[in-house]
């Protein structure tokens, strides 16, 4: 294996892949593992991967470009993801999305200068209760309004 | 209130640590199934309880588990579906969340019968932090011997892991789950072989979601006729309704099947939000064709559901109310599946790009005349022409929008044409 994953995610690694019998099934956590790590997945990720779990390199990129969580280019410390999907829109997602907009001075699908923040929406999260909702990376955050999206932007570093 | 099953623990504090779920009798069914029980009095009672699949198409459960053969000389395996990406779907999180341990019992009670050693939990990518209480469940489990080897002196074993997927609502397709979780792209698969037959690794499969093997402990502990008594004869137990839209109090409420929908949303949920209007409800999850306000006089069951020409889904409720415009909604339906097509089917791919691009221009105040025709010839163009289900869950909500409410979606065209 690559010298460029810590200890900790190789080891991850080799126990996704003992829970399976063939070693590709381990690609989607094993991708998740990768980008927990370095970011994103970029060209030398999907070569390396793919030596890993026996496949080849084009295997692996179909798979990164199917599933909309694998980040082919680096995001923002904070990937802030605002749900466009109809409850969420229904109680005014639209609004925040352009109040994030903004506030953040960044288009959807951009990165603040400072590498901060990464803004995009996202469809339906499974949070509706909570609508407007949105994810930042993996933490959920229901009830939006412009005030409660100024506190917790405030209180991330 | 109505009486709680799957939902009874909810409210108690730390009932997702096994310690507490033991104290509040849990584990008990496994400790019946597993030394009092053969496999096939488990699949008699299932079958017996009419327990119908949660995740949406409504099968029974002891029937997808009967289809699995008994004698096969490779490894059968339970994908457990938690992917829950049909939008206003929530109610498997709270599960996972307040009850892992339900599902657990409920996951090894269905291996056993169907003699499986191996389960995954497909959950999707985004519930991470709910994937990592699911495996502290499982540690939690293991250590106490309810998983691994030797279970409970039975001489079962089982092994459960979670899979974590990436984004992508065609996972919660059956067959699509088990391409990912091979490792590949969710493209569905033809149909037959069915996953019974060939699944996951080409061996036998069975793939339930989190709510319908929820059930199974219940099911154990108190029988087939008591399960049917808590909703339907034809249709046994609770229903986890999750309401969400315009609606002053969203979220989940478990309820005897055949509710009436009208009841959920002006009762349960406490009628619409700050004195609203209802224009038109989704019940069960985006893909479920649209009531009107005139139409929610209906059970919340599958059959009642397919009789008003909709469906009961997942269970999800979404409101509208009248300040809403039925274009908008259109759009963002079109917006989802032409976003989560595979791709892999021409009519799908194709169609529901098509019907976006029509939708947006109307939005956009450019719409012309004829384009609610062409919707509607595309999207009928959709039904019955895919692989998966993904095509008819596109097809049959814009149907339903717009033909019900095709006067609103002209008078947005009017004087553009």
């Amino acid at each position: 294996m690559s010298p460029e994953f810590s200890d900790q995610t190789k080891q991850k690694i080799a126990e996704v892949i003992a829970r399976y019998p063939q070693k590709k099934a381990a690609l989607l956590p094993v991708l998740h593992l990768v980008q927990q790590e370095i970011g994103h997945i970029s060209a030398a990720e999907e070569i390396q991967l793919a030596g890993l779990l026996e496949l080849k390199p084009i295997q692996v990129r179909e798979v990164v470009t199917f599933y909309t969580m694998y980040n082919r280019q680096p995001v923002g410390k904070y990937h802030i993801q605002v749900c466009s999907n109809l409850s969420c829109s229904l109680l005014g997602a639209q609004s925040l999305i352009d109040y994030l907009k903004d506030k953040l001075g960044i288009d959807l699908g951009e990165t603040t200068s400072d590498k901060k923040f990464t803004l995009t929406t996202v469809e339906c999260l499974g949070a509706c209760e909570h609508a407007p909702c949105m994810m930042v990376n993996f933490d959920y955050y229901g009830k939006l309004s412009k005030k409660t999206i100024d506190e917790i932007l405030d209180h991330l570093e | 209130m109505a009486e709680k099953l799957l939902t009874k623990l909810f409210d108690v504090e730390n009932a997702h640590t096994i310690d507490i779920y033991i104290q509040k009798n849990g584990y008990r069914a496994i400790q019946k199934a597993l030394k009092e029980m053969t496999p096939e009095q488990i699949l008699e009672e299932v079958k017996a309880a009419n327990l119908r699949g949660r995740g949406g198409a409504g099968f029974p459960a002891g029937v997808k588990w009967g289809f699995v053969p008994k004698t096969v000389d490779k490894p059968k395996y339970l994908c457990v579906n938690a992917d829950e990406g049909e939008p206003g779907t929530f109610k498997d999180r709270y599960i996972m969340t307040h009850n892992p341990h339900l599902l657990l019992e409920g996951i090894i009670i269905s291996s056993y019968c169907v003699g499986i050693h191996t389960a995954y939990i497909y959950i999707r990518g985004e519930y991470e932090v709910i994937a990592l209480r699911l495996e502290e469940a499982i540690a939690e489990a293991y250590a106490k011997g309810y998983l691994g080897k030797d279970i409970l002196g039975s001489g079962f074993d089982l092994d459960v892991y979670v899979h974590r997927g990436a984004g992508a609502y065609i996972c919660g397709e059956e067959t699509a789950l088990l391409e990912s979780l091979e490792g590949k792209r969710g493209n569905p698969r033809l149909k037959p072989p069915f996953p019974a037959s060939i699944g996951l690794f080409k061996c036998p499969t069975v793939i339930n979601n989190i709510e319908t093997l929820a059930n199974v402990p219940l099911i154990i502990l108190n029988g087939a006729d008591w399960f049917k008594q808590k909703g339907l004869p034809k249709d046994g137990g609770t229903r986890i309704f999750g309401v969400s839209g315009m609606v002053a109090k969203p979220g989940i409420y478990e309820l005897p099947i055949g509710t009436p929908l009208k009841d959920i949303i002006f009762e349960h949920a406490g009628g619409m939000k700050k004195g609203k209007k209802l224009k038109a409800v989704i019940p069960g999850g985006m893909s479920a064709p649209v009531l009107t306000a005139d139409e929610i006089n209906v059970a919340m069951d599958f059959d009642s559901l397919v009789e008003a020409k909709s469906m009961l889904g997942s269970g999800a409720i979404i409101v509208i109310d009248q300040d809403t415009s039925m274009l908008e909604v259109l759009r963002l339906v079109a917006k989802f599946y032409s976003h989560e097509s595979c791709g892999q089917c021409t009519p799908c791919r194709i169609g529901n790009a098509w019907i976006r691009k029509t939708v947006d221009r109307m939005a956009n105040g450019a719409g012309q005349k004829g384009d609610i025709d062409n919707i509607i010839r595309v999207a009928s163009n959709i039904l019955g022409k895919t692989l998966c289900p993904l095509g008819d869950a596109a097809a049959m909500p814009i149907l339903s929008i717009t033909q019900k409410f095709r006067e609103e979606l002209e008078s947005h065209i009017k004087g553009q044409g």
